[in-house]
């Protein structure tokens, strides 16, 4: 990635997300099987093939509508929880990093942690409930601080992956307390969550870029 | 997995193929997944629509028709539909009157609806209100979970609001009979085998041969516990007794009894658990008003049945009585 943010660099992120998703498809499905209903790696990659031919098509020239495009493609196509959410995570990263053609590498924290307001909004889960935000929330309060560091966009991004994965693992011992695990109760505990693993390989995907 | 299939990944739209080619009074938009009806909307009438993942079937596609839903959107199995379908949905169905959303209380069903509901109100202008359905009383209710799913409680309910539409009873008015419903019903299901998704091809969960999971969900959810299998006259208690001490229900009500079939349970085992389930309700002193028993709500092919009850007064059981003509239910017209 460039130090600013181009059309170019937010659909190579979004292809890399797609590939990953594709890669990690039975294992999401596996994680879901284990405290949902075994349909998150299908969703999401139902949702981010349909997100890449979207951009095969017409890739739009600006950095935010790729990401908006990006969120309403997910939104019409992947179904259940995981479309709301996702899609409502792209739309406002999106919105955030407005209509110019490139925006600064800084507007990236804003969009991440605009997506995450967004998120919790739409799901009304807090840290600590075992979803999405479990990890989103440290990516973001990561990427936040890398940037105002004065951290070049690779590392922070880095930073924010590491976070995110960090996030990730610290569902398993969680308590489900939304969604379908929700309904596990205790026997929720020692399953990660497979929303939070899907953010986790979001981040990687910019991460891997970065390198 | 043994399954009349084609393609896994066919499955919902060529059974909406299907269902359009057995009922001329259906139509269906197939490019939204939608299933409605033929007619065009009577003015001045509320719209009904509902909806959810596959899987259920005869809900909520097969209860399209005169005197219940006016559509349904049709979701991949045990996926909630996309807010682009219920936006075409309400349009379809929108007769100047205001159009009520029936939403099973999953976390995906309720966000998709919701941002349907939404996106309608600042594009179209369609009033547009939602309830919910969260009758099951394996979950427990609280702020803790997502709390309670819909189950059962939808059936009665879109029989008892698609009546009090087409009396055209205001949007407000069928709304609230909508949560008339939804208050006075409890439903409790357990199942014998798991169900097996097309897509996934085996089954969802195992279920050793002996056992069977109390308080299980239509989409093979977790219930209250395992517990080894029992003669019906057992499992009709054990499914009874948390129902009635939920809601509570007691001496003197009269109910509308529903005993389901899960998808993978012959009539004749639905039958002899309905007289279980009679016999009980009788040293309970509860009236059995009107009763309804088959297969309605399903989790694909999993062996198993749910009951629920629902507490009805002289309205709610007029309404249950109006003529429906649907392909899963009708009588009086």
């Amino acid at each position: 990635m460039s130090e600013n943010l181009s059309a170019a660099a937010m659909a190579q992120w979004v292809r890399q997300f797609a590939t990953l998703i594709a890669q990690n498809r039975e294992h999401l499905t596996e994680l879901d099987a284990a405290i949902g209903d075994a349909d998150h790696g299908a969703n999401m990659d139902r949702g981010m093939s349909a997100v890449v031919k979207a951009l095969d098509d017409a890739q739009p020239t600006a950095a935010g509508a790729v990401l908006t495009g990006v969120g309403m493609t997910l939104i019409s196509t992947v179904g259940g929880a995981s479309g709301p959410l996702f899609g409502t995570l792209f739309l406002r990263m999106g919105t955030a990093l407005g209509d110019a053609g490139e925006v600064p590498s800084q507007e990236l924290g804003t969009a991440l942690r605009a997506g995450l307001e967004g998120v919790v909004a739409r799901g009304k889960a807090e840290l600590g409930d075992k979803t999405m935000v479990d990890a989103l929330a440290p990516a973001a309060d990561a990427l936040d601080a890398a940037l105002a560091e004065g951290l070049p966009l690779a590392d922070a991004v880095a930073r924010a992956s590491e976070a995110a994965a960090t996030g990730r693992d610290c569902t398993t011992p969680m308590l489900a307390r939304k969604g379908r695990a929700s309904y596990l109760g205790e026997r929720s505990v020692g399953h990660q969550d497979p929303g939070a693993t899907s953010v986790a390989l979001l981040l990687e995907a910019a991460s891997e870029l970065g390198r | 997995m043994k399954k009349l299939i084609n393609d896994p990944n066919d499955v919902v739209a060529e059974a909406l193929l299907g269902m359009e080619a057995a009922h001329a009074s259906l139509s269906v938009d197939h490019a939204n997944k939608i299933i409605h009806r033929a007619q065009p909307p009577r003015p001045g009438k509320v719209g009904i629509i509902s909806g959810g993942g596959s899987g259920h079937e005869p809900l909520h596609g097969g209860f399209v028709g005169l005197g219940m839903l006016d559509a349904a959107c049709a979701g991949e199995v045990f996926t909630s539909p996309v807010p682009q379908q219920m936006i075409a949905a309400i349009k379809l169905v929108d007769g100047g009157a205001g159009v009520l959303q029936v939403v099973k209380n999953y976390t995906g069903d309720v966000m998709n609806f919701d941002m349907a509901a939404e996106m309608t109100a600042s594009q179209a202008g369609t009033r547009v209100v939602s309830v919910v359905t969260d009758d099951d009383v394996a979950v427990q209710d609280s702020t803790w979970t997502a709390g309670r799913r819909g189950v059962g409680v939808t059936v009665l309910l879109e029989k008892i609001a698609g009546a009090a539409a087409e009396q055209d009873r205001t949007l407000d008015q069928v709304a609230d009979v909508a949560r008339a419903v939804n208050a006075n019903g409890r439903s409790m299901g357990v199942a014998l085998t798991s169900c097996t998704v097309p897509a996934a091809g085996k089954p969802t969960f195992d279920l050793g041969e002996a056992d069977m999971e109390l308080g299980v969900g239509i989409h093979g959810e977790p219930g209250r516990r395992r517990v080894p299998l029992a003669p019906a006259k057992d499992i009709a208690a054990m499914l009874l007794e948390p129902i009635l001490a939920d809601l509570p229900f007691t001496s003197g009500d009269g109910v509308i009894a529903f005993v389901n079939g899960l998808g993978g349970t012959p009539l004749l085992e639905l039958y002899i658990m309905f007289n279980e389930v009679n016999t009980l309700l009788g040293q309970h002193g509860i009236r059995v008003a009107r009763s309804l028993v088959g297969s309605y709500i399903t989790a694909l092919d999993m062996a198993g049945t749910s009951i629920t009850l629902l507490k009805v007064d002289d309205d709610l059981l007029s309404l249950w009585d109006a003529p429906v003509n649907t392909p899963a239910l009708r009588w009086g017209t």
